[in-house]
């Protein structure tokens, strides 16, 4: 299901004193099974952008083409649209609704029409994906702590099997090993199904061990659009943005700074612990 | 889609006219006062002639878009049609101008059915003057003190506004929140707007129920930061902002009497 978007516009309560330009002239293009970020400061039109990935929100102006259907078209259903583009809103705990966590999870796929045995089938999937204990079933979503509830809902959008997977700060007020452990599943199930995720995120080390494709939005424009390790280089670009970039690059570039050749850019912790050990050999032979 | 911009808040716009400067306390009771001369004063046309002039004076000095107000109007609408025509088709007073099968117009029920009319639009541009110009925080500043004396009869004024204030402060929130909890049930494909009538009811529990649980988790975390900011009710409660009675206020009130005088003077010549 490739995305387009064509020179897409999109402006808040136009016409009116709080009239305002989230998007501006936005051109992309999303491949099939691709991995992507996309890193912005609040209120850089990150979360009004992937609403326009499943027709939530259609452009003021421009064309948002998915699957080779025209969002804004006349008479364009929907509904089928958002059942392949899976959305997990920031939050995503608050839209829990059902008496069971299982009744909550089956809410998306019963909406697809899907028969019972294999609702009953992707519940227990999803939920295993997410890491949840299948004998959470039959319990309240309510009861859960909220690190569980932030699963069972992932869980609930996950049950849909969408073929493209948008996550908007999927993570944010989890704790460290939750965060690291939802999105190791989720790499691993674009990896097994081929699906299309879209992380959206405010942690750079996040994006830099997951994403083969970054995206950086500022003031409702895309100002960068390559691998996160090309991103990374533009670290002082970033920081004026009120970015950053890893903790591990930022090591390596203030290593630089005082004379040390190491490269630019390192994604992981470990990158950066070998380039560090390799420059530190390097320096002891030349002394 | 968006929720949050096809409901207007109160109606409240801002402005720094006289009539905006007014003490809210002025604005409450002289619109109340409005209301109050517009039942007592025995009515004909030249009484809610001189009522309307006055009305349309305080709009224009408010310098409030007309086409604002008149839309203000829409809602009683209905009812302004419904009294008119019940007048015209029930009085059996004046002259007989029209008479088909049982149905028989009097002009005395033309006369009745318009100026009962005239008395409800006056009655609704009175409050839509007071709403448009005065902000929804300050109204119910005026509401509580107006309240007051009833304290001593156990009317808990200080609270009735509180719970006024957080309500209005709330609206936003929860409009903003309903909206992202409608989008999140329709990503997950749930179908608001198709099906018959139990259908739709059924459909809006996904959005009812996480709606009502975050309303109650708000009221619970407000409560408790109120508690621990020592939040004890009203009494010996002071203001940031204290109420002040104006030389603005004393001219309004002057040409309020006046108006009233020559209203009563009016009707009774009448």
């Amino acid at each position: 299901m490739p995305i387009k978007l064509e020179q897409v516009s999109f402006v808040y309560a136009a016409g009116t004193p709080f009239e305002r330009h989230a998007l501006k002239d936005i051109n992309l293009t999303l491949a099939d099974g691709e991995f992507i970020g996309i890193i912005g400061q609040t209120g850089s039109g990150k979360s009004t952008l992937v609403q326009m990935f499943n027709g939530l929100l259609k452009p003021t102006s421009g064309t948002v083409t998915v699957n080779n259907l025209v969002t804004t078209a006349k008479g364009v259903k929907l509904k089928g649209l958002r059942q392949e583009v899976g959305l997990v809103f920031q939050f995503a705990e608050h839209q829990l609704f059902a008496e069971t966590v299982a009744a909550d999870v089956a809410f998306g796929p019963e909406n697809q029409g899907v028969p019972k045995a294999e609702i009953a089938a992707r519940v227990d999937s999803a939920l295993l994906t997410v890491g949840l204990p299948l004998d959470i079933k039959q319990r309240s979503p309510f009861e859960l702590s909220g690190g569980q509830m932030r699963r069972a809902a992932i869980a609930g959008v996950l049950a849909m099997n969408p073929k493209v997977l948008i996550l908007d700060e999927p993570t944010a007020g989890l704790d460290p090993r939750g965060r690291d452990e939802i999105l190791s599943r989720i790499r691993e199930l674009q990896r097994e199904r081929g699906i299309t995720v879209i992380l959206v995120s405010h942690s750079m080390e996040d994006v830099a061990r997951l994403v083969d494709r970054l995206i950086v939005m500022h003031e409702g424009q895309i100002l960068h659009d390559a691998s996160p390790r090309e991103v990374f280089a533009h670290g002082a670009g970033l920081k004026a943005i009120g970015l950053g970039v890893p903790q591990a690059t930022e090591v390596l570039q203030l290593l630089r700074q005082r004379g040390w050749s190491v490269p630019e850019v390192a994604l992981t912790l470990e990158e950066a612990r070998q380039a560090i050990v390799a420059a530190y050999h390097e320096r002891r032979e030349r002394a | 889609m968006s929720l949050r911009h096809n409901i207007t808040l109160g109606q409240y716009l801002p402005g720094s006219s006289a009539v905006h400067r007014l003490d809210p306390r002025t604005k409450l009771l002289m619109s109340f006062g409005f209301i109050m001369l517009l039942f007592i004063v025995r009515g004909g046309w030249a009484t809610y002639g001189l009522l309307g002039l006055a009305a349309l004076c305080t709009i224009l000095i408010a310098k409030l878009p007309l086409g604002m107000v008149a839309r203000g109007l829409r809602p009683i609408l209905i009812i302004l049609s419904l009294t008119v025509v019940l007048h015209v088709f029930s009085t059996r007073e004046g002259v007989l101008l029209f008479r088909w099968w049982i149905i028989a117009v009097y002009s005395g029920g033309i006369n009745q059915g318009f100026l009962l009319a005239a008395r409800l639009v006056l009655l609704v541009l009175s409050t839509s003057v007071l709403t448009l110009t005065t902000s929804p925080i300050l109204l119910t500043d005026a509401i509580e003190y107006v309240l007051k004396p009833f304290k001593r009869i156990g009317l808990p004024a200080h609270e009735l506004a509180m719970m006024m204030t957080i309500a209005l402060r709330f609206i936003p929130t929860l409009i903003e929140e309903a909206e992202k909890i409608m989008k999140a049930q329709l990503a997950r494909g749930a179908d608001f707007e198709s099906g018959g009538l139990m259908k739709r009811a059924k459909a809006l529990l996904p959005l009812l129920i996480p709606l009502f649980i975050s309303a109650f988790r708000r009221a619970d975390e407000l409560a408790m930061a109120m508690e621990a900011r020592c939040y004890r009710g009203g009494d010996s409660r002071t203001k940031f902002k204290v109420l002040r009675y104006t030389a603005l206020d004393i001219y309004a009130w002057l040409l309020f009497a006046v108006i009233g005088v020559l209203a009563f003077y009016v009707s009774y010549l009448g």
